[in-house]
This record gives C-alpha cells, structure tokens and sequence, in this order.
C-alpha cells in the first residue's frame, strides 16, 4: 500500500487490536448484560397474596389455649402452582379478646410449636421460646411471633394474610 | 503496576509463550473461508454459554419442560434473548461447520500430515450433530414430540439391530420421561464432554501442524 494511505498517528496492527477490542467488548456486553437481569428478573417479581382466610367457628376454639390451625394457599412461582402450608395459633383470652399468631419463628422462619405442660412456644432449631402472646421469652428471636389482623363475621373468625 | 502483575504471572504461567504459539503463529496467506473454523468455535462457546444460562430455568421432564420454557420465554427478563441465541446459534453453527469442512475439503486440507485433524473434525461434526438431535426435544412441544419419534424410528430401520437402537434411543418402547431425560443428560453432559475433549485436539492438531496453503494450480 502507498504511503498516502498510512495514518500518521496509528498503524495497521493497532488499529486492527482496537477495532476487534471494541467489537468484542460490545458483542460481549450484548449477551453479558442482559444475563444479568436474566438472573435477578424473577427474584424482583412479587407474587403478593392479600387474602381473608376463614378458620372456622369460633367455638373451636378453646378459652385460653393457643390452637394450632394449618391453611394452604396456591401460589404460583415461575412455571410451577403449588400449595405452600401455613401454620396459625389461635388464642381466645377469657375477656373475648382473640390473638392469632403465626407459627413462623421471627429469627430464621423455624415452625414453633406449643408446649401446653410449660404454657410457651418452643422454636426446635434455636431453643427459643415465646409466652402464651408470643412475646420473646428467651433465645435470639428479635421480636415477637407476628399477629395477624383478625375479624369476626357470623361468629367465624378470619385473618388477614398478606405476603410479598 | 499493571505491568508488574501481568510480569509476576508472566514469569510463572507463559503466558506469552502461550499468546506467541496460539495467537501469533504463522499462517500462508488465505481467504475468508478460512475463518470458518473459528466461526464455529465462537458459536460453539456462545451454544454453551447461553445453554448454561438456559439450564437455570429450563427442566427436563414431561409435566414442566414445555412450562419451564415458556416461562423462560415470557416470565424472565432477555428469556426470548438466550433462548433465541440458542436456538438459531445452534443451526448457525451446523451452518459455519459444515461450510469449513467444504472448505477443508476442496481446498485438500485433509491431506498428509493433516488426516487425524479431519477425523478428530468429523467426530465434531456428529456431535454438534448429536447436539441439535437431543436438543430438538427439548422443547417438549409437539413438533419436538414428533421429530425425535420419527428421528428414532429411522434408527430402528437399521437391519437386525434396530429395534433395539431404537429402544436405547428412548429408553422403552414409546416416547417418554425417559426418552426426555437421557436426551437432557446426553445434551448438557455426554456430548459435550466429548465435543470439549475433541475441540481441544483439534485445535492443539491446527496449532501443531499450522494451516495449509491455499492449493495453487501445480498442486
């Protein structure tokens, strides 16, 4: 090739690195990403339930002993339907108050249960325990057992359950 | 500082060595049709990137592989651009390859000392081969369902044995779970080992021996 051709500032072989530099790192940020969202995408999509759900008469409920209730519900995670089990404890207090826990631990999401011989909510995974209205008693939970709103139509009791 | 690294890691790996052999290696003057080699190297690490990627949602069995691929379609982010990279990466390549063993081929590049670098590229040739047989099932749609039953019907014309082949093929006399599942694991896990292992002699033949010449009209 004739010297009239030739840059003055850049010769052939560099220009060839940074033609095909370029080009690589665009074809690479094309595929690159977009994976990245690829991953995140699903993990951002909420799937909210907002539900009142009915747990019965309130004469199944015995005065002053928290009682277990179990509820599944259909929820809906990338292609698959399934049904997710949810526990809830039912406290009727002798003043006519009613108390509805859940029976997920506030520390990691262990399911508690009811000792009745020690009146407490014990968590199996770190020997937790909460009082009767699900007030931290000892262990590392931060706070209490969450309650659920609750409300009484024809004197059937129903929570109000949210997630997402 | 840069500089200091890339010479501490120089000094240990060869990577210049490495560079000089692979990359600066001498080469007779040729013509386009001699980057087709590479062409189907690239596709082949773009199949297996975007099918790694696509293994995060997809699922092999009856009741969720179709589900698993729509949601990939329309329930994640750039699904449609992975799977699309896939999809037609994939008979873009069978394309590139083919095209380079034309040109392997009419150009005689076969010949001495080159013999074992077109047996280990003929071996490559039926795994990508392979690769698009187990990967059209996949999908678990109907026009997949129906290939892959004709696909393995005509392995079972084969005289004596060909009941049985077609038997191995799918795992049992129909088409099922079985059939879906050693397509699945033969795609992501069997050919590829070989094609890695192939494609790595390949090259390492293509660097030993360098490229042919473009035969001229004595040849």
């Amino acid at each position: 090739m004739g010297s009239k051709y030739r840059s003055p500032t850049i010769d052939r072989r560099s220009f060839v690195k940074i033609v095909t530099a370029l080009l690589g790192s665009m074809m690479a940020a094309v595929v690159g990403l977009p994976v990245i969202q690829y991953f995140i995408s699903p993990a951002l999509k909420k799937d909210v339930s907002d539900d009142w759900i009915s747990l019965g008469p309130l004469e199944n409920y015995p005065l002053d002993i928290p009682t277990p209730f179990h509820f599944t519900l259909t929820r809906v995670n990338g292609w698959e339907r399934s049904s997710q089990s949810y526990g809830a404890f039912v406290l009727r207090r002798p003043s006519e108050e009613i108390v509805v826990f859940s029976d997920v631990c506030t520390h990691l999401s262990c399911r508690v249960s009811w000792d009745p011989e020690n009146e407490e909510f014990l968590c199996p995974c770190h020997a937790a325990s909460f009082d009767k209205f699900g007030g931290v008693t000892s262990g590392p939970p931060p706070k209490p057992l969450n309650r659920y709103e609750i409300k009484l139509e024809e004197n059937q009791l129903f929570i109000h359950f949210r997630e997402g | 500082m840069t500089q200091s690294i890339f010479s501490w890691l120089d000094e240990r790996l060869g990577l210049t060595a490495i560079y000089n052999t692979v990359l600066d290696r001498k080469v007779p003057k040729v013509n386009w049709w001699f980057t087709l080699g590479s062409a189907s190297l690239f596709l082949g690490l773009l199949q297996g990137i975007t099918g790694m990627l696509l293994s995060v949602y997809y699922v092999p069995t009856p009741d969720h592989a179709y589900d698993s691929i729509t949601f990939i379609m329309n329930g994640v982010q750039f699904g449609w651009l992975i799977r699309g990279l896939h999809h037609w990466g994939a008979s873009l390549l069978i394309l590139t390859a083919f095209i380079h063993l034309l040109r392997v081929f009419f150009y005689g590049a076969y010949k001495y000392p080159r013999e074992f670098t077109w047996f280990t590229g003929v071996i490559l040739l039926f795994g990508a081969l392979g690769m698009g047989f187990t990967g059209y099932l996949l999908p678990w749609n109907q026009r997949s369902y129906w290939a892959t039953t004709v696909g393995t019907e005509i392995a079972g014309t084969v005289p004596v044995v060909g009941d049985f082949i077609l038997r191995v093929l799918r795992g049992g006399t129909d088409l099922s779970a079985v059939t879906l599942s050693r397509f699945f694991s033969l795609h992501i896990w069997i050919f590829p080992a070989v094609i890695i292992a192939t494609v790595i002699t390949h090259l390492y033949l293509v660097i030993r021996l360098g490229i042919s010449n473009i035969p001229d009209k004595d040849s």
